[in-house]
């Protein structure tokens, strides 16, 4: 279970959500959508634990334990996952080396280069990416399309518990879509029980994902939850008027 | 870095006065029992070292006081220190970086038995047998007098600068290496494996000389950090690499805070002559050295690879010189630095083409990465080309370690410490591909220390 209740957070004094709860059982997909600058990628970075959000109200918890003050990387190691909307270029820091890092950090069993190597192998081909992609450096030079594959690539190799996805459909085209689906597919097939987090302002990535819930994020505060029966309402009517 | 700046007590047999005279340096060579023209050659340099004036470019030397350094001390021939007077700090370090206790008692200059020792001489057997000379300058002085003077200061004349000049005067220590005719060391030299002798002096000398098809690795130092009593090394290298000879010189220094680093290193590479300078420099106060190479002979090759970090208090100001005097020689740079806590770094280079150096080709990359605003980074790259059919290519960077990348690595599960070790490993990967293996393991290690002690 993870759980969000009455989260309020700021950023340089400036109050972005308020009062928000949000509640995910095993197994659920919960879209939250909503208009541009209504809080959702800070919804999301707060639930990493992104320091530059500072939370003033508010706990959320991950399987009976409150994490409201735990730091990024305790959180990752809990089995939260974020994919960023923008991830940084970091020259010099090498696909592989990263992959690697993040498995022998986080995995509880021991660490096998041979069989590391041949699992992201395997997530290459299903990504369809060229080996050569990890001898890149992580982000530098990449297109939004391979930085996007490179969110999932990072998501296949962390296997988390709770996945955060955010805006991980912009600027895609219909095929990337399809490719974005394909993974959710399998991370939620190794692991039925993930709980996961959509954040979009599009409905063409949930018709590929279907979500249990969806909730509108507006200025904050969620504003309506429905199932997903509301999404192509929100195509219609647009976020007008539920601002 | 840790702070290393406490000593424990050092037992010396003779150790000169404070500062710098005539009867000092008399006394130095008397010490060593020098044939006069030695004597000679040092009082001339201190003549020099007297009548120049400080440089007035490059790092700040004005605390530097010329009257408050001992100019000579001999060690004790067996050292009466033991494990427990090193001090604390220093020993973390080694166990954070993980050398290893042998190893350790000796950088802590604790007389020991290990067994390094053993392997050495079976070593010293072997490089013997194809007439290898690999021991102290001292030594080399009395045992091969005729090669020892036709090569010793020929490459860095006392007069080439003031700190060469001091250490032409002063000079105690360092190695001498004569690698025959067509023959190729297959294993590196160490410095440390000369373990009774002073491999790690204040203002020691070395000198290295390739016969033409011979190639030979020196490496010096390691990654651990030296503690000096005296705030001065001033250390003069000179590397003679005639025709057709490979000669790579690996330095890792790591001085205490306290350390002013001064040093002049140049080679002659003769026609296809290869020299590489591998040049890692950790810590100090104040470090001002520049690798030098004089393409001297058609074809020949020159490589300086460097990094240096400075931290608080500390200014790394390194480079290298690259004289091209003959056609169709090529000359590759890299230049890594790191300055974080207020630390600041300057890369100073020169590349010279002369007048005939046709054809040659030249590639220059200088990059900085810097931790925090209030560290400083700069660059002072001098080009100097008298010649029109020449390829020349320069690139220089500078970048900031961003609070972005290390949210971004920290939400991988990975710590803040850990991500900047992952970013600063990256950066300086170039470098670190160049070292023998136990040394770039240390390197990572060693970053990796240092990055505990940054403030994010």
């Amino acid at each position: 279970m993870f759980s969000i209740d009455n989260l309020s957070v700021s950023i340089d004094d400036k109050s972005i959500l308020k009062n928000l709860s949000l509640e995910i059982a095993p197994g659920q997909v919960h879209a939250i959508m909503g208009p541009n600058g209504s809080g959702k990628s800070t919804l999301a970075q707060s639930i990493m634990g992104i320091s530059s959000y500072e939370v003033t109200d508010g706990v959320v918890r991950f399987d009976g334990v409150t994490i409201t003050n735990l730091p990024a990387h305790q959180r990752a190691q809990r089995g939260i996952f974020l994919s960023f909307q923008q991830p940084p270029a970091i020259p010099g820091l090498r696909v592989f080396t990263l992959l690697k890092e993040m498995r022998q950090t986080n995995a509880k069993e021991s660490f096998d280069l041979t069989a590391f190597m041949q699992e992201v192998k395997g997530y290459l081909e299903l990504l369809s990416m060229d080996h050569s992609f990890l001898e890149r450096n992580c982000n530098d030079g990449f297109s939004g399309g391979e930085r996007k594959r490179f969110e999932l690539l990072q998501l296949l190799v962390a296997r988390p518990k709770v996945l955060i996805l955010d805006e991980i459909d912009s600027g895609l085209d219909i095929d990337a879509l399809k490719l974005v689906a394909k993974v959710l597919q399998k991370v939620k097939a190794d692991n039925p029980d993930l709980m996961t987090i959509i954040i979009t302002h599009y409905n063409r990535i949930l018709e590929h994902i279907v979500p249990d819930y969806v909730h509108v994020l507006v200025n904050g505060q969620i504003v309506q939850s429905s199932d997903a029966a509301l999404v192509p309402q929100l195509e219609q009517t647009g976020y007008a008027n539920l601002l | 870095m840790s702070d290393i700046s406490k000593a424990s007590k050092y037992t010396a047999v003779y150790t000169a006065p404070k500062g710098l005279n005539v009867q000092i340096v008399r006394d130095i060579s008397e010490q060593k029992n020098e044939p006069a023209w030695m004597a000679s050659f040092r009082l001339k340099a201190l003549a020099l070292f007297e009548a120049k004036k400080m440089p007035t470019w490059g790092a700040d030397l004005s605390e530097l006081d010329h009257e408050d350094v001992h100019y000579y001390v001999k060690p004790v021939e067996t050292q009466s220190k033991t494990w427990e007077t090193v001090p604390e700090e220093i020993k973390k370090t080694f166990e954070a970086i993980g050398i290893p206790q042998a190893e350790r008692s000796m950088l802590a200059g604790v007389g020991a038995q290990f067994e390094s020792e053993v392997i050495y001489k079976q070593l010293k057997k072997k490089w013997a047998d194809q007439g290898v000379i690999f021991c102290d300058m001292s030594t080399a002085l009395k045992e091969h007098p005729e090669l020892f003077k036709k090569y010793f200061g020929t490459v860095i004349p006392s007069h080439d600068n003031k700190f060469a000049a001091l250490n032409s005067a002063v000079w105690s220590g360092g190695s001498f290496v004569y690698v025959p005719k067509g023959v190729k060391i297959d294993m590196p030299l160490q410095a440390y494996f000369r373990i009774n002798s002073q491999s790690m002096g204040q203002f020691e000398r070395t000198l290295i000389i390739a016969e033409p098809g011979s190639y030979v690795h020196y490496v010096e130092g390691c990654s651990a950090p030296v503690y000096k009593k005296n705030s001065l090394h001033s250390a003069v290298v000179e590397l003679i690499a005639l025709p057709g000879s490979h000669i790579r010189y690996t330095t890792i220094q790591n001085w205490s805070g306290n350390v002013y680093n001064l040093v002049t290193k140049r080679a002659v590479a003769y026609e296809d002559a290869k020299v590489e300078w591998i040049d890692g420099n950790f810590g100090s106060k104040v470090t001002m050295k520049y690798p030098c190479i004089v393409l001297k002979g058609k074809r020949a090759q020159g490589q300086v690879i460097s990094i240096a970090v400075a931290s608080k208090g500390q200014h790394q100001d390194a480079g290298a010189k690259i004289i091209h005097l003959a056609p169709y020689t090529t000359s590759n740079i890299v230049s890594k630095s790191l300055s974080k806590d207020g630390g600041h770094t300057s890369y100073r280079g020169l590349l010279k083409i002369a007048k005939g150096a046709h054809h040659s080709k030249s590639k220059i990359q200088c990059d900085a990465l810097m931790f925090d605003d209030i560290s400083q980074t700069d660059t002072y790259p001098t080009i100097d080309v008298k010649e029109q059919r020449v390829d020349i290519g320069h690139e220089a960077s500078v970048s900031k370690v961003s609070e972005e990348q290390l949210q971004y690595l920290q939400s991988r599960g990975i710590t803040e410490q850990a991500a900047r070790a992952l970013i600063v490993n990256g950066f300086i990967d170039v470098f670190v591909k160049e070292l023998p293996m136990e040394y770039a393991v240390e390197i990572n290690r060693l970053i990796a220390h240092e990055m505990e002690g940054s403030i994010g």
